[in-house]
């Protein structure tokens, strides 16, 4: 297949995981930022070329993963209520809030309904104008102009019965915390492919400029991902960070301007909270008041319960990069992708659900 | 007759009659079905295979079959992969009041084709009508039997170090053709289930190898849950070259565009071998010839370690655990 198989071409592979072998000395902590990176080097085996210096940590960038419990609760509670259909992205059923999930709300009664897009959940709200039809809308920068172009359609069309739970998440500000609690330390960071392509490569600087840290964005196949490596250790053994592109096929420095306009054009930024984080300011969005009839935190009150953890688990240090999934007592025993435990258990991007699927071929 | 099915049509009565006589009956009759007892009678003897399936499949019409080739198929298919010949199928149709008559009349005919397609003959059967809801269309049951050439012995658990393992043709065809339907998905390169009766190909395979040790048909759970369950019932190690696995470029593109894995995906055409390595080569010509195995290809083998487990050399490479799928396939978000 055309544009696929020149990035999983095992000369190129084989030839770049040789060069990193030869050039890689200093040991180096890179960090994966973005779960659609994770499964890829887990699924192509990437840990297994590397040298044993080079240690691949996997950060915070699954959404469903990093969604709050209270955020999933209210989800939850919201799909309690009469006359309300939830519509959601598939990978968010199966999450663990603190008391129950989606699906075991769906099994009780709940309209639940799964979409592919946003434009998916305006044509249940256009069928059934009865229906309050709330949009769970999770995501980082990939995610939120496709929900902003959704809101502009509804008021477009005067559609009163769509409503979005916005959830949005902003990458850089976790990628700031992370490194602000210094309990990782990272050498490199694999920045993501797909937020670059919205937001370019602007906010990762400081992390070159003020922490010392290499950056370099990286496409979704594997020669993608070795190239990224590459230019990661070079940088490193230089002691030359900086931020550089290694996906340059779809990402530029300055994002994708369209985009980014139609998500500032809907959303204000606004405080976030993170599992495994908590709550970072400036880290998410929030509709603006001139669209606040399409707020579903604005339109429905609904009582949540308290929030309550679940004991032993430890998708928390997981998504700061400290453990690996193998490292927790739940991982694989109590903790499987039948019966998560934990929402990185759950995603098909989760850290845990790709060390599970994929395995960890030296355990 | 009316153009839906109705109740009545299940009730017993003179409707069910003429749903039975005039609709279900006349393109798939024989000479046992016909006496219209409430069994089937025929003499057999020898090692005989026996299996059971139901079809839910939703929706019932996709591209390349239906729910009524599938109903044949699979239970022609299970029925082949213990290496045996299949002779007679039962089938049992629960309908959803409303449904279409005249879809049920495609349906009937796809079983008909099918069948004689594959030489079995369907000799007894039952309908059910239930109300509105109660059903999604259609579902189908079948049931069906086989003879087993005496001596020989195929099984999951068969599967020896050194074996090849040999597969017949691209996957993930059917779990995509079906997903796309249902989900109203529109690729460029259409994909079409490869659902298709092997019991053919699995004889032309018998006629020139005795060292078959193992076959099945990778259907739901894909080609991964195939290799895993050969190497857990075998306690044997099974290599695979990720490279060498056929995939249809259709099929790739709409995984990839879904964020699957085809590995995962089910097949109702295919079979997985595991034969002596000196076989290999005759049973792969052998595959070849069949219009159903073109594109057959050796694509690992048995081995001695890490027993119980597949091992996938990925094509940048490197290797990797292949495991059984977890939880039901959901579409990414990011």
């Amino acid at each position: 297949m055309r544009f696929i198989d020149e990035f999983r071409d095992v000369g190129l592979a084989q030839k770049l995981a040789q060069k990193i072998t030869g050039i890689s000395h200093k040991p180096a902590r890179l960090m994966e930022f973005c779960g659609g990176h994770t499964v890829a080097i887990m699924r192509n085996g990437i840990r297994q070329l590397l040298p044993d210096n080079i240690e691949m940590l996997s950060g915070p960038g699954c959404p469903v993963c990093v969604t709050a419990n209270r955020d999933i609760d209210k989800a939850i509670a919201l799909a309690s209520l009469p006359d309300v259909t939830i519509t959601t992205f598939g990978d968010m059923l199966k999450v663990p809030g603190s008391y129950s999930s989606l699906q075991k709300a769906r099994a009780e009664g709940g309209d639940i309904r799964i979409v592919y897009s946003t434009q998916d959940a305006l044509q249940i709200a256009r069928e059934n104008t009865q229906q309050s039809v709330i949009f769970i809308g999770i995501g980082f920068e990939t995610t939120a102009p496709t929900i902003a172009a959704a809101v502009l359609q509804a008021e477009k069309e005067n559609l009163k019965n769509f409503f979005v739970l916005c959830q949005l998440k902003m990458t850089p500000p976790a990628m700031k915390a992370i490194l602000d609690l210094g309990e990782v330390n990272l050498n490199g960071i694999i920045c993501p492919g797909h937020v670059s392509a919205i937001i370019g490569t602007r906010s990762y600087e400081s992390y070159a400029r003020d922490y010392g840290i290499a950056c370099v964005v990286a496409g979704f196949e594997p020669v993608d991902i070795l190239q990224a490596i590459e230019m990661l250790i070079v940088q490193i053994e230089n002691n030359n960070p900086q931020v550089e592109i290694a996906y340059t096929r779809g990402v530029k420095p300055e994002g994708n301007l369209k985009a980014l306009e139609l998500m500032h054009s809907v959303f204000d930024v606004a405080g976030a909270s993170w599992r495994g984080i908590g709550d970072i300011p400036n880290s998410g969005f929030k509709l603006k008041e001139k669209y606040v009839r399409f707020d579903a935190d604005e339109e429905f009150d609904v009582e949540i319960p308290p929030v309550k953890e679940a004991p032993g688990c430890r998708c928390g240090e997981v998504l700061r990069g400290i453990i690996r999934p193998t490292e927790c007592k739940l991982f694989r025993k109590l903790c499987v992708p039948e019966n998560p435990i934990g929402p990185c258990m759950v995603s098909s991007e989760g850290t845990c659900a790709a060390y599970y699927q994929y395995g960890d071929f030296d355990e | 007759m009316n153009d839906r099915i109705l109740l009545a049509h299940g009730s017993g009565s003179k409707l069910s009659h003429d749903l039975i006589e005039k609709i279900l009956t006349p393109p798939i009759n024989n000479a046992i079905l016909s006496r219209m007892d409430d069994s089937a009678v025929f003499e057999l003897s020898g090692k005989l295979a026996f299996t059971t399936d139901s079809y839910v499949v939703n929706p019932i019409f996709f591209p390349g079959g239906n729910i009524g080739r599938l109903a044949v198929c699979g239970t022609v298919n299970d029925l082949s992969m213990s290496g045996a010949k299949p002779l007679y199928i039962s089938l049992a149709l629960i309908i959803e009041e409303g449904l279409e008559i005249d879809e049920l009349r495609k349906i009937v005919e796809s079983v008909r084709e099918t069948a004689e397609e594959a030489g079995v003959q369907i000799v007894t059967g039952d309908t059910k009508v239930v109300n509105r809801g109660k059903a999604d269309r259609l579902f189908i049951n079948t049931a069906g039997i086989g003879v087993i050439s005496a001596g020989l012995d195929i099984s999951g658990s068969n599967a020896r170090e050194g074996d090849k393992i040999i597969l017949s043709g691209g996957i993930g065809e059917h779990g995509m053709a079906v997903m796309s339907q249902r989900e109203g998905l529109q690729f460029r390169l259409p994909v079409v289930s490869d659902c298709a009766p092997l019991n053919k190909l699995v004889s032309e395979m018998l006629a020139v190898s005795s060292n078959i040790h193992s076959l099945r048909d990778p259907t739901r759970g894909g080609l991964a849950s195939t290799l895993n369950e050969f190497a857990g019932q075998s306690g044997v190690g099974i290599t695979i070259e990720e490279d060498k696995i056929p995939i249809h470029d259709g099929v790739r593109g709409a995984c990839e565009l879904l964020g699957l894995d085809p590995l995962y995906i089910a097949n109702e055409g295919k079979l997985v071998a595991a034969v002596a390595p000196e076989d290999a080569q005759k049973v792969l010509s052998a595959m070849r010839m069949n219009k159903y195995a073109g594109q057959a290809a050796v694509i690992g083998e048995v081995t001695g370690e890490r027993k119980g487990r597949v091992v996938l050399k990925t094509r940048i490479g490197s290797s990797r655990i292949l495991d059984m799928p977890t939880g039901e396939i959901l579409p990414r978000i990011c």
